[in-house]
């Protein structure tokens, strides 16, 4: 294990973290303030990497591509709440997991229609194409930096807003207090649509920084919705701080477990039990995590409401 | 539960009855055995199979309001433990069928002591989290075929008689668990245990003032609900003769829910219908479009959003918060 290998997978780590809290915050905003669970919200990440890969192809520039792409996003959001989730805020759970399926399947299905099950192609944009060196023997790809970046900017966008502006002081006091902001006068239901059109638009975006890494596809958002909602777990549901907190020891726990937790295994047990044991284990240091932590704290590290 | 509780009216209550559910099996199977169909007894039986697991989906739902999301992993648990039993030389259907309910229970306790601390949402996400982790760690089993997944040595046999050879063999014995399934369901739910859980659904809060604790009814519960969705698993895995870690994605749990609410929750045979109407829509629509879970999505959010004016519905809601 050389330092160079090390420090690279902890960079990927952190990078596959901060994708994660950005699809995590709309779905944690989304949950605290209407209680709602969104099962839909791994589609908005797919329709965010479709629109900016085929917005780009279509303009033939990235930041066109990225800036109409997030814009459509924002405007499906809108959509998307008047038509199916504004009916379904006050039901209970169950209709409201039934319903969200439901718009995955139509959703995933007419993206299937239109652009076949083949991945999309969607390159990275030929400027951040490249690496960078950042130290002896270790180049690092320029893009998966700038998603770091950009992950960190939103997320200081984000505390700002929720933390330094009216609207989001009604934000923070809906995912604590529904009840006692509404008799306040807030129309929550406002309130709500913009924070749903807000968040489909940042899971968008998650979307359209992870989509030249990983394949586009119509079920991209599957793997990445299961992995928010162990975010959102981990972090207590409702809140923006956890949401980042887990959403980096997700990444870095998912990342840094599979790179190196064979090679431990094989130091400790021998090579034949590792090549079985390896995987399988790696693949579930993420669930176990989230088990441990919820045996100490039932509703989250940052959880205040328990559910 | 009233009459009319689940959706149809009182008119078409008796559909909800075991005795009539099964009669109407019974007589589907005779019929495409009498007409000679290949085809329809394969249908019949994967019916009879995903209502099995619908049911046992259905009592944790409607009776403890426990809305797993992660149902597909007992299912798949049963399939797998038909393969890996099969790769050990093991066909005996003794042994099977108890390995397989065993297998699902146990994970479904296991599971249920982390994921019972919480409630509602918390519940649904951690149900499904713990499912997608043993989908992934199925993927890994590159003994066991991987990703891949990999066909059943042989059908279950017992003790040497293969007695499932044919998709009708199949139905039979699947109809006769679903009929079992729900016998025992129905007079658990209407023993004190069935009412200890429904009281903790409806009343949290009135249960802990008396000084009781549903935390064990409620394991119960989700190991006895675990063991007969594993049970299904062993029958889908004899009726494909494939194993692969798709059983167990998380699709499959959502599409159990979707037959559990289409149903209605209030009647235990209502998941019976509802896997029927699943069904139907599949060999329907699957016929003319390759996209026919369009369809199956568009009739799942009409259902729900059209059932908006229900009354009751909405002062539950409100009154939530």
């Amino acid at each position: 294990m050389t330092a160079a290998l090390f420090f690279s997978q902890l960079l990927n780590g952190l990078q596959l973290g901060v994708i994660l809290f950005l699809v995590a915050a709309g779905l944690t905003l989304v949950f605290g303030v209407m209680d709602f669970i969104n099962l839909a919200h791994g589609v908005q990440y797919m329709l965010g990497a479709y629109l900016v890969a085929v917005l780009s192809a279509w303009s033939g520039s990235f930041a066109f591509g990225l800036a109409a792409g997030l814009l459509a996003a924002l405007a499906l959001g809108f959509v998307m709440e008047v038509l199916v989730f504004r009916h379904l805020t006050r039901r209970d759970h169950l209709e409201q997991v039934l319903a969200t399926f439901g718009l995955i399947l139509v959703v995933t299905e007419g993206v299937r229609m239109i652009f076949g099950s083949a991945p999309l192609p969607f390159p990275v944009p030929a400027a951040l194409n490249g690496t960078v060196t950042l130290f002896e023997g270790l180049n690092y790809p320029v893009w998966r930096l700038v998603i770091l970046a950009v992950g960190v900017a939103v997320a200081v966008l984000l505390w700002v807003l929720v933390n330094r502006t009216r609207a989001g002081m009604l934000v923070r006091a809906g995912s604590t207090h529904p009840q006692t902001v509404a008799a306040l006068g807030v129309d929550v239901d406002r309130l709500f649509l913009f924070v749903f059109a807000f968040g489909a638009m940042l899971a968008g975006l998650a979307g359209a920084m992870a989509g030249p890494l990983v394949s586009v596809e119509p079920t991209m958002g599957d793997k990445v919705l299961i992995l928010a909602f162990v975010v959102v777990v981990i972090g207590g549901i409702g809140s923006i701080k956890g949401a980042f907190v887990a959403a980096i020891l997700v990444g870095l726990v998912d990342t840094v477990g599979r790179a190196f937790l064979p090679d431990l295994l094989r130091t400790l047990v021998g090579k034949s039990a590792a090549a079985t044991a390896g995987p399988t284990l790696s693949s579930m240091l993420i669930y176990l995590l989230m088990a441990l932590v919820l045996s100490f704290r039932p509703s989250g590290l940052f959880g205040g409401r328990p559910s | 539960m009233s009459a009319r509780a689940a959706g149809g009216g009182a008119g078409f209550a008796f559909l909800f009855r075991p005795a009539v559910l099964i009669a109407l099996f019974a007589l589907a199977l005779a019929v495409a055995v009498w007409s000679g169909s290949g085809y329809a007894p394969t249908i019949i039986a994967r019916t009879a199979i995903l209502a099995l697991a619908a049911v046992s989906l259905s009592f944790l739902i409607g009776q403890a309001g426990l809305v797993s999301f992660g149902h597909a992993a007992p299912l798949g648990i049963g399939a797998y433990a038909v393969l890996i039993a099969g790769e050990y030389g093991v066909t005996n259907a003794l042994v099977l069928f108890p390995l397989g309910f065993a297998a699902a229970a146990l994970w479904s306790a296991a599971t249920g002591v982390i994921a019972l601390r919480t409630r509602g949402v918390y519940f649904i996400m951690i149900t499904l989290a713990f499912a997608q982790m043993l989908f992934y760690v199925a993927g890994s089993l590159s003994a066991f075929g991987g990703d891949d997944g990999l066909g059943i040595a042989a059908r279950a046999t017992f003790f040497g008689q293969r007695f499932l050879r044919t998709d009708t063999d199949l139905a039979v014995f699947a109809i006769a668990a679903l009929g079992v399934t729900l016998l025992v369901l129905e007079r658990l739910s209407a023993a004190p245990f069935g009412l200890m859980l429904r009281t903790g659904r409806a009343n949290e809060e009135k249960l802990a003032s008396l000084g009781l604790d549903p935390f064990v009814h409620r394991l119960v519960a989700l190991a006895a609900a675990g063991g007969i969705a594993g049970i299904a698993g062993v029958l889908l895995a004899n009726q494909v003769e494939y194993v692969s870690p798709a059983t167990m994605n998380w699709h499959v749990s959502g599409e159990l829910i979707v037959m559990v609410v289409l149903g209605g929750t209030k009647r235990l045979g209502g998941a019976v219908l509802g896997a029927v109407a699943v069904m139907v829509i599949d060999e329907t629509l699957g016929h003319f479009t390759e996209f026919w879970k369009f369809g199956l999505g568009l009739v799942i959010l009409g259902a729900v959003l059209l059932r908006g004016a229900d009354l009751t519905q909405l002062i539950r809601g409100t009154a939530h918060g």
